[in-house]
């Protein structure tokens, strides 16, 4: 540890409790702590959306994928990239014009029953905690190997900063913490992508010739990781559709005031990412350059710490405590994200909705949403602390996968079918959600022959890393039948009023524009 | 609350009456059908990347060691940017249309 990163780490730390002292004054009713009470501007929120996607995953993730693997880890940004527009052309406006806090709130705004708020709930807590395990264990490695401190002392300041951001400044800490993350980081990365092309004669041609001539033309197609195309296909519908099914993203579009605000944020989100993922591959392809493919895997296997040892090259020591500091900050806006998005499934959805029905006053729903902080905060720490040695980082492939084969699903026909009902409903999230565990659990992230390379040894029983492919349409097929089936039993007439209401205020935002303004 | 009040305001609004209303159901299928054939239009022009992407066509070099999938993968950028732009212009009209369908309801007499 030296006295550089110190500086980066404690300006980073610094900074970000100012921010959260500011917003602790603002922080006052459950609108405030759940969405930042709408207030968000449309640029304020596309750069928060755009943190949520630049996770240590993204930053670290692909950079090193693509030094290791070339092509195959241009999959992910391509990926990233793309799924804003599910986002935008389909969910965001609906989204906003008839939740409130959130998944649940909209799925109930149609079919007011406990059942589905309590699956609905379930599924966001599974993909929160999911998430949450594997940036909090990445974010112990990087910590220990940047700054030389123990795993669990790393976990543990992680999560009392995250724990500290969401308790006192709700969402508009949290909001807040994203935006400075995501503009240092899109800095670091542009910095790091100039002086790469710099020693390449600001030629992409000669760059790509190097990566040809010097480290093999493998590099340049994909197959060195993906060998399948089905394997890529699921891959890659999960990244897609997954997106628009994560609750923190979602989440997102409730702390601005109207659809044309929504609408904006993600145009802002487009640009960020798009920027961004186009420079991962002078971090991947300089990475593999001139770091070299002996060292990056010397540090990690994952290829993790491939864009600060880059740095190091690149700037010194300065530019990888810079690097490593802006890593750092990924890891605590992303995790602080996923503290509230849990947070408000189980304090405003659980104990709130289900539990004391919907009677809390104002004050008993921010002292049940700072409980509920404190709570899914503690549960992370635990579980990361005891998956240390555990390769987790696919569970975040896990989380896109649920979030699309359980939540795109009933969130579409929410929205756009008119004949659905609530069965139909919980048999979407439930199939989806069990299918993506299930399956999961029988795939070569968890059984490998090998020993080491996964949990367990022995072989998969589904061949399929992602197992997407199969279960997007089983979560679309059991909504479907879920609701055909059981269409005689539902009163036609109270359920199609519904519907229209839905309607109307999804394509209007007739009910947003009079509630907030 | 402010949200209570406002709530009762909303309620007050005949959602089915809007809901029945020509202007109202003309616009949504125009929105609809421009959201839904976009949507499966880049949908499947970004499935083919993962499919081609194991095919000669895009393995082969484009512009010296530049391969197919990196152009198609920039193309597919490009045409995010471009899809976002022209879905923000053509929301805008879709506003105007909302507007326009809650103008003609309460000048028929809705709150």
């Amino acid at each position: 540890m030296n006295f550089v990163s110190v500086g980066f780490f404690l300006a980073i730390v610094g900074l970000t409790l100012i921010v959260t002292y500011i917003a602790a004054k603002r922080t006052s009713s459950a609108a405030d702590f759940y969405t930042a009470g709408g207030g968000l501007k449309g640029w304020q929120n596309g750069f928060a959306i755009a943190g949520d996607y630049l996770s240590a995953a993204a930053f670290l993730g692909v950079s090193g994928a693509i030094a290791l693997t070339g092509f195959d880890g241009f999959f992910f940004s391509v990926g990233y990239v793309v799924a804003n527009l599910v986002l935008l052309y389909v969910i965001a406006e609906p989204m906003r014009n008839l939740g409130r806090y959130t998944l649940a709130d909209m799925l109930t705004a149609r079919f007011n029953e406990k059942r589905i708020r309590g699956v609905a709930a379930s599924g966001t807590i599974i993909i929160v905690i999911l998430y949450m395990i594997a940036q909090l264990v990445g974010a112990g490695a990087l910590i220990k190997l940047l700054f030389g401190i123990e795993y669990w002392i790393a976990v543990l300041i992680v999560g009392v900063m995250m724990t500290t951001y969401v308790l006192f400044g709700g969402m508009t800490a949290t909001s807040w913490v994203q935006i400075i993350k995501a503009s240092l980081l899109l800095f670091g990365t542009g910095l790091l992508a100039v002086l790469v092309l710099a020693k390449f004669d600001f030629s992409l041609m000669k760059m790509f010739d190097t990566i040809a001539v010097d480290h093999g033309e493998e590099f340049l197609v994909p197959g060195i990781k993906y060998t399948s195309t089905i394997d890529s296909v699921s891959m890659m519908m999960a990244l897609v559709l997954g997106t628009s099914g994560l609750p923190h993203i979602l989440m997102r579009f409730f702390t601005v005031k109207d659809a044309k605000t929504a609408r904006a944020s993600i145009s802002w989100t487009t640009w960020i990412t798009a920027i961004f993922f186009s420079l991962t591959i002078f971090l991947g392809f300089g990475a593999l350059n001139f770091v070299g493919l002996d060292q990056i895997l010397a540090e990690s296997k994952a290829g993790n710490t491939a864009a600060p040892l880059l740095a190091h090259y690149l700037g010194g020591d300065v530019l990888m405590a810079f690097i490593g500091a802006v890593a750092f900050a990924t890891i605590l806006a992303v995790v602080s994200g996923l503290v509230l998005t849990g947070a408000s499934a189980i304090s405003h959805d659980i104990y709130g909705e289900i539990i004391k029905g919907g009677k809390l006053t104002e004050k008993q729903q921010v002292v049940a949403a700072r409980t509920g902080s404190i709570s899914i905060a503690i549960v992370s720490i635990i579980l990361a602390l005891f998956a240390q040695n555990l390769n987790v980082s696919f569970l975040v492939s896990f989380a896109f996968c649920i979030g699309a084969s359980a939540n795109l699903p009933v969130i579409l026909y929410t929205i756009y079918w008119k004949k659905f009902n609530s069965t139909g409903a919980v048999s979407a999230m439930v199939t989806g959600l069990v299918s993506c565990l299930i399956l999961g659990a029988m795939g070569p992230n968890v059984w490998s022959p090998v020993e080491g390379a996964a949990i367990f040894v022995g072989n998969p029983l589904v061949p399929l890393a992602v197992p997407a492919i199969i279960t997007i349409p089983l979560g679309f097929i059991a909504g479907y039948l879920g609701t055909v089936l059981t269409s005689s039993k539902v009163p036609q007439e109270e359920a199609e009023r519904i519907y229209q209401e839905i309607r109307v205020k999804a394509n209007t935002g007739v009910s947003v524009s009079d509630v907030s303004h | 609350m402010a949200n209570v009040s406002s709530e009762k305001q909303a309620q007050s609004i005949d959602y089915h009456a809007i809901e029945a209303m020509e202007s109202f159901n003309s616009f949504v299928k125009k929105k609809n059908t421009f959201l839904f054939s976009i949507t499966a239009m880049f949908l499947i022009l970004y499935i083919l990347l993962p499919i081609l992407a194991f095919q000669p066509v895009l393995q082969q070099k484009f512009f010296g060691n530049i391969t197919g999938v990196w152009v198609y993968s920039a193309g597919l950028f490009i045409m995010t940017i471009v899809l976002c732009t022209i879905y923000v212009k053509k929301a805008a009209s879709f506003d105007q249309a909302a507007a326009a369908v809650l103008a003609e309801y309460h000048a028929k007499g809705g709150k």
